[in-house]
């Protein structure tokens, strides 16, 4: 039991990058995670009081429905007024810039923004733009921390720890924000982590990254106690990175075979949606293994976590 | 001071520990007072166990619920003698209230502690809220709206091993260890050694 500490903790402003999160910091985000689970489990009232009062706003700029609704649903078991703000039908459809949209947020007093943008960096200026909290909602093919927390946080309660574990990401590297935070995350955290892809889907400068790289699906299932499975982005694939979905499926898809290779407590993860029957067959989705319905759940209650810590301690603005 | 309740309930006052406190020229009234010692501090619980068991009809329908920090190990204590003396189980629960305080945009964002419900939850039940220390109310205040989201008690009650009085809220404890008359400079340590390693009640700072 730890004891109770005063005063503002050291955790920053914004959540822009993983990278910007160093152990303690990571861990304080899953370990009140974990409290509040605890705290919400098996209540009437599945609501908490503590941000009454401020303003959330979700400004999603690329299609998404299971992040905002998951941000959606913990800023509002956390009591704050949630705002949803996407760029179909709104004002950026009409050439409002970044900026404008900003300073707009900004004038109405949001005491947090979480973005989403089809542009790397896009919440990093929005943080210098903005006085209340960003959170960065997934950006381009940069970052997604919150998946990446709640990647973490699925993989320590049903493993037990992130010290020592061997992780394996497989498939579309090159455009998965998701592989990314993770590789940066878990690395912070104290995991393994090797990278399985088509050699056309792995980033340039994969090799400075903290990983082993692998082309070999079937030697790396062995010794994984994590295989978490990458969506292919067709939707970010303007050039071909592969000569067929089957061919793909054939090298770098999870079916029950494959699986079969895995440890006997290993778990299968993926960031959804998927493309079933493509990187992950529909029997490793729905077995025992999987973890993917779990990882749904657990982003709620570490995004609860995320924005207790960022917006908890703060003014209000005015 | 004049803001001390339930003076009468303290029927520990003239404590062992505090007359060598006072006779000790080692121990004047030092930045670092002992109020009770481990032995003392054993024989107020017991004596709030007492009282619980009375009150409450021998712990009919009744559970104990602790505010951390200290308030877990105090109500798992307090528990463990109820058992010892009417060989009763009163289940025991811990409720956080940090994300309920109504003070987290002035003292900033703190980690959270443990929430674990009682056994058979508190809907009807008589609740006993065990906390360490008693001071401003603003902690009892956030753990009866975070037992208001948790069910609906029959009656709450509130178990406190030392009032320190300065209440700025309309709140009393019903079952209280030891009243300490403070200055707002001062500060009520309580030691427990589930966190602390050791046992003790002390009083720090002050000006002379």
């Amino acid at each position: 039991m730890s004891r109770r500490s005063e005063g503002t903790n050291e955790f920053g402003r914004h959540l822009l990058s993983v990278a910007d999160l160093d152990r303690q910091q990571a861990t304080l985000v899953l370990d009140t995670a974990a409290q509040i689970e605890a705290a919400l489990a098996g209540r009437e009232v599945k609501k908490l009081p503590t941000l009454r009062g401020r303003t959330v706003v979700n400004l999603f700029f690329e299609d998404s429905t299971r992040t905002r609704i998951s941000f959606e649903l913990a800023a509002k078991r956390l009591s704050a007024d949630v705002i949803n703000f996407s760029a179909k039908g709104s004002s950026v459809s009409k050439g409002e810039s970044l900026k404008d949209t900003a300073l707009t947020l900004e004038a109405m007093g949001a005491d947090a923004v979480v973005v989403r943008h089809s542009m790397s960096g896009a919440p990093h200026r929005l943080a210098q733009w903005v006085r209340g909290s960003v959170i960065n909602a997934g950006d381009g093919t940069h970052e997604h921390p919150t998946q990446a927390l709640l990647d973490a946080y699925t993989m320590r309660s049903r493993l037990g720890r992130l010290e020592g574990l061997r992780v394996t990401i497989v498939g579309d590297v090159l455009h998965s924000r998701v592989a990314r935070s993770n590789v940066l995350l878990l690395s912070t955290l104290g995991a393994d982590v090797t990278l399985v892809a088509p050699p056309t889907l792995l980033p340039v400068g994969v090799e400075t990254w903290p990983v082993e790289v692998g082309f070999d699906l079937d030697a790396s299932l062995p010794k994984a106690d994590v295989v978490m499975m990458l969506r292919v982005q067709r939707e970010r694939m303007a050039a071909s990175y592969f000569p067929s979905p089957r061919e793909y499926s054939r090298r770098y898809g999870l079916d029950a075979t494959r699986m079969a290779m895995l440890a006997d407590d290993a778990i299968v993860m993926h960031p959804g949606p998927m493309n079933r029957g493509m990187e992950i067959a529909a029997e490793v989705a729905d077995s025992v293994r999987s973890t993917i319905v779990e990882q749904v759940r657990n982003g709620l209650s570490v995004r609860m976590a995320v924005l207790y810590l960022l917006l908890g301690g703060s003014e209000v603005s005015s | 001071m004049g803001h001390v309740h339930n003076a009468a309930n303290d029927t520990a006052s003239e404590t062992a520990a505090e007359a060598a406190a006072a006779a000790d020229p080692a121990l004047p009234r030092s930045p670092n007072r002992l109020i009770l010692d481990a032995g003392d501090l054993g024989r107020v619980i017991d004596r709030i166990a007492h009282q619980i068991l009375e009150k409450s009809d021998g712990a009919r329908d009744t559970v104990l619920v602790g505010i951390p920090t200290r308030g877990a190990p105090l109500a798992r204590r307090l528990a463990a003698r109820m058992r010892a003396f009417e060989g009763v189980d009163v289940p025991v629960g811990v409720l956080d209230t940090t994300l309920y305080r109504d003070d987290l945009r002035m003292r900033g964002v703190r980690a959270l502690e443990e929430t674990t419900e009682p056994p058979g939850g508190v809907a009807g039940k008589l609740v006993v809220l065990v906390d360490d220390v008693l001071y401003s109310g603003r902690t009892v205040r956030a753990a009866l709206d975070a037992l208001r989201d948790l069910g609906r008690p029959r009656a709450v009650q509130l178990a406190v091993l030392v009032d320190r009085g300065h209440r700025e809220l309309p709140i009393r404890a019903d079952y209280v260890g030891k009243n300490i008359p403070t200055a707002l400079t001062e500060q009520v340590k309580v030691l427990l050694d589930e966190v602390d390693g050791r046992d003790a009640v002390v009083l720090q700072g002050g000006t002379q």
